[in-house]
């Protein structure tokens, strides 16, 4: 992948992107992201998992544009947005929301719900008053809000309807992309289902494209086509979401898996639980080498001096360990076991049915 | 309160027993019912979760068992026996002997139960001279083992700070240190992991669960995610509303609930096994504290509401034993069988 010559369908191409915040000069650089190549299809849902700190939100900004990378691009459709004048770069952002995990922040307690949904349109200068609130209610009923919450204000709604009033809000500007920053981290379970059908409800709907940001691996997993696991600015594995999470090949996605408390008491009686000791270090001082070895359960020399490179393992999955071939070759035999076995169970079906 | 050990409820084997408990707040429009009959009890070594949607009243259950409930906004009715002791009844001062001692509380966020102005060492150290006679040295080194207990490495640094310089993780810690440092015999953890990476989130229950074991300590741990129920606790209730809906052992409730509600809400959780697509959703909202729906308060939301739901509802008790009885207030249960996970 390579800027100049982005593919034909993507609508973000991410090269060796930085954002860094702070001061080199007094020693208080922050690399929140490092390095981080990826490209997203139209229509796709892009998904982003790793733990607070790790640069999703930088990264999140980064792509519509609120931020400007240090190093490396972003392309919106083939077009780098950070050539544009200041105006210009504030038209063509238009097209690429950015949809928060507080929704309070997003609204003004002083304006009713309708007002902050028609904002939008009211700075972009679209259409008439009649027109935009024509849409407002249209968006209103496309996130299944009554037209009864219109006239609301912030405090009398509820953080799931007041989350999808935030959702209508990006959407009156037809965007191509949203990245959704934790938007059902704080939503009881029953209404984050409701918010994930209404995401893939909307996708299908308006072909959009989306990069969902999330902590949650259940989450991510659910909505998304394809996840990259990010560690302390970096990209430690990406690929398919479902491969991703059920056969993860980097020791880091394998201890989130493990982390992830199991409902069913079979599945969590058969899995193998890893309790990461520590937290993501300090931002300021990176561990040298691999930057997860401090926490590592697989942890060996190579990785305290040497950075792993990413590459593909498998068709589509890409990952940054200096062992990640040890583990796929791991997870083959299993998984290679369990076929025969199945196989062999089968076979044994097959005979029977024939005896009859 | 040595007798307090001895007169534990006779015969029967229960820390806490919460009989019809009803709570009534006021605010500027008045009364509002809050909790109505709300039954629970905990074993002691026991662990209960305690599962519900936001507003059903799992925090106001909490707070009213420590009476923390501002006295002149809020009406207590019903009992909630503590070792025989029924704390509904509590003066002030009774009370203060068994916060803390007896009974503690974590919180979701830690910030609001430590004070930003002390160090944590202070903090603990506090605590513990509350309710026991030692020295300052004596309590300064049990604050320290307390830190060193909650896996931080280098205690004698970390008593030093303010709670503003620990990272969310950190400060969960210290609060489950000052919690547990008088080995009481109820915690009730009110969220207690919420707001952390699931990371975090495995070290602090692992934490928590080795240290309550240790210490003999009973734990009522509130929580809006069934998957850390089903991995640490015994039992289970379900509350709606302000009502208990549900109880009963958490793996018979998991593989074969008896509530809609329960069901609903084990359902919608996101499964990676499960093929993408639509996810079961519970449609509605928790009704408003001022217009309950008649009969059954999850009827406007079940998609099995007939008529009998809009009779009076009352908790059925079925199975014998306290291990293995469950309790579900739906008139329908019997003929709904409703699928669980698993199993
Ligand atoms: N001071 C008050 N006056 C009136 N009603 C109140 C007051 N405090 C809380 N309530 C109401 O009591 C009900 C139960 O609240 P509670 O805090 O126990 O919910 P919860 O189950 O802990 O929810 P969450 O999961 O969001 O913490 C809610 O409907 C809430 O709005
Ligand atoms: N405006 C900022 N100024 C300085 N540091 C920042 C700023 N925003 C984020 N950071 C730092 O960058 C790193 C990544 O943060 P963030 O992107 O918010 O992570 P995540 O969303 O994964 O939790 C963190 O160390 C954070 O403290
Ligand atoms: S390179 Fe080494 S430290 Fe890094 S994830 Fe792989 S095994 Fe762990
Ligand atoms: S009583 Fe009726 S409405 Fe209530 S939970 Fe049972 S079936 Fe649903
Ligand atoms: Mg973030
Ligand atoms: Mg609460």
């Amino acid at each position: 992948m390579s800027l100049s010559a982005p593919s034909e369908q993507s609508a973000l191409d991410v090269d060796d992107l930085h954002v860094t915040f702070g001061n080199p000069r007094r020693g208080s650089l922050i690399r929140a992201v490092d390095g981080v190549s990826f490209s997203v299809r139209r229509g796709e849902i892009f998904g982003v998992i790793g733990e607070s700190g790790s640069g999703k939100s930088t990264l999140g900004r980064c792509l519509v544009g609120l931020l400007s990378p240090s190093g490396g691009g972003v392309l919106h459709d083939g077009i780098d947005p950070f050539k544009f004048s200041r105006s210009e770069l504030n038209r063509h952002r238009r097209k690429y929301q950015i949809v928060s995990q507080d929704p309070n922040a997003a609204f003004d307690p002083r304006m009713t719900i309708l007002q902050s949904i028609c904002e939008p349109l009211n700075i972009a200068g679209e259409g008439t008053k009649a027109e935009r609130r024509e849409k407002a209610f249209a968006m209103l009923d496309r996130v299944s809000l009554s037209a009864e919450m219109a006239n609301r204000y912030p405090h009398e709604i509820s953080g799931g309807q007041k989350q999808r009033a935030n959702i209508a809000r990006a959407l009156m500007l037809d965007p191509n992309v949203i990245v959704c920053d934790e938007v059902v981290a704080a939503l009881d379970v029953s209404i984050q289902a409701d918010m994930l059908n209404l995401f893939a409800r909307l996708q299908e709907q308006f072909g959009l494209t989306y990069v969902f940001i999330s902590h949650d691996l259940r989450v991510v997993s659910h909505i998304s086509d394809r996840v990259a696991v990010m560690y302390f600015g970096k990209i430690v594995e990406v690929g398919p979401a479902h491969a991703v999470i059920e056969t993860p090949l980097h020791p880091y996605t394998e201890a989130l898996r493990s982390a992830e408390p199991e409902i069913d008491p079979t599945a969590a009686d058969a899995r193998q639980r890893i309790i990461l000791q520590g937290e993501i270090p300090s931002a300021i001082a990176p561990p040298s080498g691999c930057r997860f070895h401090t926490r590592c359960p697989r942890v060996r020399d190579i990785c305290r001096t040497q950075e792993p490179p990413q590459r593909e393992l498998l068709p589509g999955r890409h990952v940054a360990c200096h062992f990640a071939e040890e583990m796929l070759g791991e997870k083959e035999r299993r998984s290679l076991g369990l076929a025969e076995r199945n196989a062999a169970h089968q076979g044994a079906a097959a005979q029977g049915a024939e005896m009859m | 309160m040595q007798q307090l050990a001895e007169t534990t409820m006779a015969g029967q084997d229960t820390l806490l027993d919460i009989q019809n408990l009803t709570l009534s707040l006021r605010d500027q429009s008045g009364w509002v019912e809050v909790l109505n009959n709300v039954s629970l009890s905990v074993k002691p070594k026991e662990i209960l979760g305690v599962v519900g949607e936001s507003g059903c009243g799992k925090s106001m259950t909490a707070l009213s068992i420590l009476r923390l409930l501002p006295p002149r906004d809020s009406r207590l009715g019903g009992k909630i026996l503590f070792g025989g002791q029924n704390l509904a009844a509590c003066s002030e001062s009774q009370m203060n002997r068994i916060r803390g001692r007896h009974i503690s509380m974590i919180f979701q966020e830690p910030m609001s139960a430590l004070d930003p102005v002390f160090t944590v060492g202070y903090q603990i150290e506090e605590t513990l001279q509350r309710h026991f006679k030692l020295s300052r040295r004596e309590a300064s080194e049990r604050a320290i083992a307390a830190l060193n207990s909650v896996g931080i490495a280098s205690p004698r640094h970390v008593a030093t700070l303010y709670p503003m310089n620990l990272s969310g993780g950190m400060r969960q810690r210290v609060m489950i240190a000052m919690a547990l440092v008088c080995e009481p015999r109820l915690l009730i953890a009110d969220e207690p992991t919420t707001a952390l990476d699931v990371t975090i989130q495995a070290q602090i229950m692992d934490l928590l669960l080795g240290l309550a074991d240790r210490t003999g300590t009973a734990i009522m741990f509130i929580t809006h995610n069934l998957g850390l129920v089903a991995q640490s606790c015994h039992r289970m209730v379900t509350m709606y509303a302000g009502q208990v809906v549900e109880g009963g052992p958490v793996r018979d409730v998991i593989a074969g609930p008896r509530h809609p509600y329960t069901a609903g809400l084990l359902h919608s959780i996101p499964d990676s096994n499960r093929a993408r697509g639509t996810l079961p959703s519970i449609a509605g909202r928790v009704p408003s504290l001022r217009h309950m729906p008649k009969g059954c308060r999850f009827g406007p939301r079940c998609s099995y509401s007939m008529q009998p739901c809009e009779l009076p509802q009352s908790i059925e008790n079925e199975g014998v034993e306290d291990v293995d009885r469950r309790e579900v207030r739906c008139n329908r249960w019997e003929e709904l069988a409703l699928r669980g996970v698993g199993a």
